[in-house]
Order: structure tokens, then sequence, then C-alpha cells
């Protein structure tokens, strides 16, 4: 297979600084060496590569938007989309998984006081450990803030009663960054709580059977008179929604990053096969019509790009209007980069179909990231509200 | 300790997973827009020569090219992989340089430096011409030890085994000795996001590659003609063991 990192046609190294060119350097050797080779089987065995995340830890991809000093790498956003999607070309799957612990980390790191800090992320930066994200239930997908987990307190605990779905790494996963109800109804009810597995009262469901994403276990997280200790709660009671929310507009870049990946791999397998399939007496890619699909692949890929970068940066500076720009980066390059990846599966032809073809596993692994992380509907709204509200 | 230098040759070629192309006129390969690496077996090199200084037998590694400031990324990449500083010995754009040269640059850094130990890569993946090493050995009258896969530092000597046709074969060099470096010897790093950051604050230096003695003009070696190999021809399936034998004989290779 072409490396990943044969870029003249897609661009991605276009605009990068020195030191970012490095880094997506150092993230596509990874991804070609240590996960490509392997995607194929983690997806038919659903294997969790937890040796091979835990050497891109070292490389400093456990935490790359977290302080250094509790472990983390210290970089941009801009930066950590740029790993994610090098990375992406080796693994979608387990590159998407490791850019949630990354959110988890990043919320520990930024909302935890000084003790938490340095009690979780030191060894979730080395992935030591491994962290999962619990908003969604099974009665509050897209309407989040109506969770239904409740946390009563007692003393100087708080008791969890209620479930959690669709879990990405749950059971397999050591610490919990769960959203639960201490207040009343809606957003300002909900505080954060960092559980961790062996907890008495925190059990798992079932391994879900999904079309993609399998080189990560989902299952639902249950709670039943669950006990935390209030030193587990980040930031203060009711204020789990908006980190909830802040976490989102990093992983909506995360998740899109992943996309992109995924889809630069596919150009570069589909450009591969047009130059080697033959038909009618000579190769596909003598067709003008493949060829201006090819040309629009790589175009709208690099729109996407950009797009993402852009929100990256905003969200970098802080700037007002980040999240929005999340929103609409995680909506066009999500659905952008499945396109694109469809595409090249159907310039396959009928071996676009096998699964000893990768291509097929990047469309099946990027499936989802239309409908997570805030389905691409909610995208929609947010955007929408943004522009109605002015 | 007593200072034990490291030097470290290192080229930038174009990376091996690339498709290379003849470029049009048939003389050279294109590089135009095609992604370059630092070459695998100077990584080796580089690997061992870091891994010398972790373990307390070097105190320092000194990371040094021939090139068009395109190079500089390839110094930065060994920075990042750990070593101390880098020196760009630099041509003018579109100069060209062969083993020749690039041991002249190595020579003359080498008396500036006095490093105790050269490591080169045995050869470079573009030309594999599998010289520089042996040839700068020559020029600064130092023991050669090429084709290393393991090596080990004693007090004023350094221990080489070589993968040579016939087996290993193992050495002692006095020092100050040349090595180039074999596939086995080790495999090295990935360069890590800490790593890259510290990289920025050391000391890259360009020098220009006259100064070091490079003859201006054409190097000594001249590629005269590239071409890409035949298309494979079919093969044929044959039914028997002496209708194999008959074909092979028929086609006078047996």
């Amino acid at each position: 297979m072409a490396s990943a990192a044969e870029t003249p046609n897609c661009l991605s190294s276009t605009g990068l600084t020195e030191d970012q060119k490095e880094f997506q350097k150092v993230a596509f050797d990874f991804a070609a060496k240590e996960m490509a080779p392997y995607m194929a089987e983690w997806d038919e065995k659903e294997i969790f590569p937890v040796e091979t995340m835990r050497k891109a830890a070292q490389l400093g991809f456990g935490g790359i938007y977290v302080k250094p000093d509790v472990g983390g790498s210290g970089l941009s956003r801009l930066d950590t989309s740029i790993i994610f999607e090098a990375l992406s070309t080796g693994c979608t799957s387990t590159t998407a998984y490791m850019s949630i612990h990354n959110m988890c980390v990043w919320m520990i790191d930024t909302f935890g006081n000084e003790e938490q800090r340095r009690r979780f992320c030191p060894s979730l930066c080395s992935m030591e450990k491994f962290a999962s994200y619990c908003l969604t239930e099974p009665g509050s997908g897209s309407d989040a803030a109506s969770l239904l987990t409740s946390a009563q307190r007692k003393g100087d605990t708080y008791v969890l009663n209620g479930s959690k779905a669709f879990i990405s790494g749950g059971g397999d996963t050591d610490v919990y960054v769960v959203m639960c109800r201490t207040g009343g109804p809606g957003p300002k009810g909900i505080s954060c709580l960092v559980l961790e597995k062996g907890m008495p009262g925190l059990s798992f469901g079932k391994k879900e059977k999904k079309v993609g994403w399998n080189s990560q276990p989902t299952r639902a997280v249950i709670f039943e008179d669950c006990v935390v200790p209030v030193d587990n709660r980040l930031g203060a009671e009711g204020q789990g929604f908006s980190i909830a929310m802040q976490g989102l507009n990093g992983g909506r870049i995360n998740i899109a990053s992943c996309s992109l990946g995924a889809a630069h791999a596919s150009v570069l397998l589909a450009q591969e096969h047009l130059t080697v399939r033959k038909q009618f007496g000579e190769p596909l890619a003598n067709n003008q019509y493949l060829q201006f699909g090819l040309a629009e692949m790589a175009t709208r890929l690099l729109a996407a790009r950009l797009m993402v970068r852009n929100a990256a940066r905003a969200l970098q500076e802080g700037r007002q209007d980040a999240a929005v720009l999340c929103s609409m980066a995680k909506l066009f390059a999500t659905d952008e980069c499945f396109g694109i990846c469809n595409q090249a599966l159907q310039m396959h032809g009928g071996y676009g179909y096998l699964k000893d073809y990768a291509v097929q596993q990047f469309v099946r692994d990027i499936r989802v990231h239309q409908i997570l992380e805030g389905t691409n509907e909610v995208m929609r709204m947010i955007v929408a509200r943004n522009l109605l509200q002015g | 300790m007593a200072a034990l230098r490291v030097l470290v040759g290192v080229k930038r070629v174009i990376d091996f997973a690339v498709k290379v192309r003849v470029a049009p006129g048939g003389a050279a390969v294109q590089t135009q827009g095609v992604k370059h690496s630092l070459n695998p077996f100077c990584e080796i090199a580089l690997e061992e020569a870091v891994r010398l200084r972790e373990a307390g037998a070097a105190t320092e590694v000194v990371v040094a090219t021939l090139g068009t400031k395109a190079s500089q990324e390839t110094l930065r990449t060994a920075l990042a992989m750990g070593a101390d500083r880098a020196v760009l010995a630099e041509l003018a754009e579109g100069a060209a340089a062969g083993p020749r040269e690039v041991a002249v640059a190595l020579a003359a850094l080498a008396r500036r430096l006095q490093p105790q130990l050269v490591l080169l890569g045995k050869q470079a993946i573009d030309d594999d011409c599998n010289q520089t090493g042996q040839i700068l050995a020559a020029i600064l009258d130092w023991p050669q030890g090429t084709f290393a896969s393991r090596v080990s530092l004693e007090p004023g000597a350094v221990q080489v085994q070589r993968e040579v046709d016939g087996g290993l074969e193992t050495l002692r060099l006095r020092l100050p000795a040349v090595l180039t470096a074999d596939l086995r010897l080790n495999e090295p790093r990935y360069a890590t996001l800490p790593n890259i950051m510290k990289a920025k604050k050391k000391p890259l230096e360009v020098v220009p590659a006259a100064d070091l003695g490079v003859p201006a003009g054409p190097p000594r070696l001249r590629l005269l003609q590239l071409q890409e190999p035949p298309p494979r021809a079919g093969g044929e399936k044959v039914e028997s063991v002496e209708s194999l034998l008959g074909k092979l004989r028929h086609a006078g290779r047996i």
C-alpha cells in the first residue's frame, strides 16, 4: 500500500510550521509501522490494542493538549488535529478511541483541582490507565441535558444510580468521566464526576456488536448505588454540562480529524487501484470520469481539512465563534469524508467490497463519526441557533 | 568521564515507500514534490550514537550532513531523535555531491570536532554506493568497521561485529575510528513530541561546503543514464518436471 505520507495531491502538510511537520511525520510513521499492518486484524478479532496505544503514549500521544506538569505534551488544538489525522491513516477506530481518551484527560486537567490533576492525569497521559467519556444514556442522546443518572449527596460522597449507553472503551477502561444529575432538571442540574473501575456499584453491560470501531469495545455503564467520593467531582455542582460541552468542542475537532485521515488514506488507495487495475485494455486511471472523480475527492478533502484546522485555531485562541466553527467543521468534514471513502470504495469495484482491501474498513469506521459527539443534525441545530439569534 | 564525542553523518534521501520515477532526460529521478526522509541506515547509525550517550559511553552526539538547505529538515529530525547538535555543510541549490565529496566534508568536520567515533549508515538507499565510510576512513587514515551489527566501546578502542559474506566477523579497532551501520545493529526510536519541541532549542550550524574543502563543480561520480527496468514479461506454467527441464535447457538456462 502506498505510504499515507505521500501527500503531493492530498496536501496535508500545506501551511504547517516546521514543528508541525515533524509531529505529523512521527504520527504518519507510527501509523504506517505500528497500526496499518494490524488494523484489519484488530477489526476482525475486536482487539483493543492496549500495547500499541501505550507505545503511542510514550511518544506523547496520550495527553496531547494536556499540560506538561501532569505528563501531557502541551500542544495546541491544531497540532492535535494534525496528529490524529495522521494516526487515523493507520487505524481510524483506534485513533478515534485515543481522541476520546485525550478529551477525558483534558477535562480533568482543565477543570480538576490540583489534587485531582495529580491523581489522575499522569497515569492517563502515559496510558497506564485508559479513560471513557460518559454522557449518553438509553433515554438521552441528542437531548443530552435531559440525562437521568442521579447522584445523591450523602455526607462526603455521592451515590449514583442510572446507566450510560454506547460508552467507548466501557468495561475495559479504568477511569470514567460521568455526567450525572446532582440538582434540578436541565443542564444546570448536572455535575461531572470521575469514577474508577472497581468502585462498588459500577458494572458494565454486554459488549456491543458494531459495524465498525471494532478495535474499541462499546458497552453500557451501569450505576447501582455506586458510591463516589465528593473529592472526585470536577468543578462545581451544576458545572458538569458546561464541562461536557467544552470537552466536546475539542472532541468534535478530533473526530473530524479522524475522518480526514480515513479519507486521505482512501484517496491514496483509490489512486493506487486506478493506476494498477486495467479494463478495456488500459488502466482505469485513463478514464476521464475517474480522473475527475479523484480530483473532486482530493478537493473536497482539502476543503474539509481547512475547515477543521480553522476551527482548531479558533478553539485554541478561545475565540467566541469557536463552538460554532467546531460544529460546522465536524458536520462538514464527517459528511464529506464519508462520501470520499465511499467513492473510493466504488472505484475499487468488486474488490472494494472484500475485507482483504482496507478501503471498506475506512468506510465502516468513519460512518459513526456522523452520529457521535453530537449527531450532524445537532451540529445543524447549533449552527442554526447561532445564525438566528444574531 | 572523559569526553567522547560521536560524529554521525546522515543523508536526506527519497523516502523508501515512494514509487521513484525517472525524470525526463533520463539522467536523474524526479525529486520535485516527492517525500524525502532520513536515510534508514543513517537513522540506525544515529540511534546507536544516542544509545552510546544514554549508556554513558559517549558524552556528545553531533549530527552532520552535506546537502542543500532542504537537508535542515533531516537534521531537525535527527535532533528530535536525540542528537545534541547539528551541522549542515551547505551546498548551493542544484549542486550535487557523491561519496567522495561527502567524505571530504566529514573529514574536515572530524578534524574540527575531534570525535573519537564517526558513525555512518553503510549506504544510502538512493545510490547504494556503500563508499562514503570507507573513503572517509582512508582520508583520515583511521581504522574502519563497516557493516556493523554490534558495537561496544572500550577504553581507547571499539569492538565491532561485522556482517560479512561468510558470517560474522569481530574486530577491535583503536579509536578514533569510522564505523558504518548495517540493518541489524538496532531498531531506531520514534522521535517523541517532547523531543521534537526540545530539538528546536538545539544548535544547528550552517557552514558553506567550500569552507570544508568540498570542491566546486560536478561530483567525481557522474550519473550517465537511468532507465526503469523492463516491464515484467508473463510467465508460463508447465505440467511436469521433464517439461520444465526441457524448457530451461531450451532457453539456455541449464
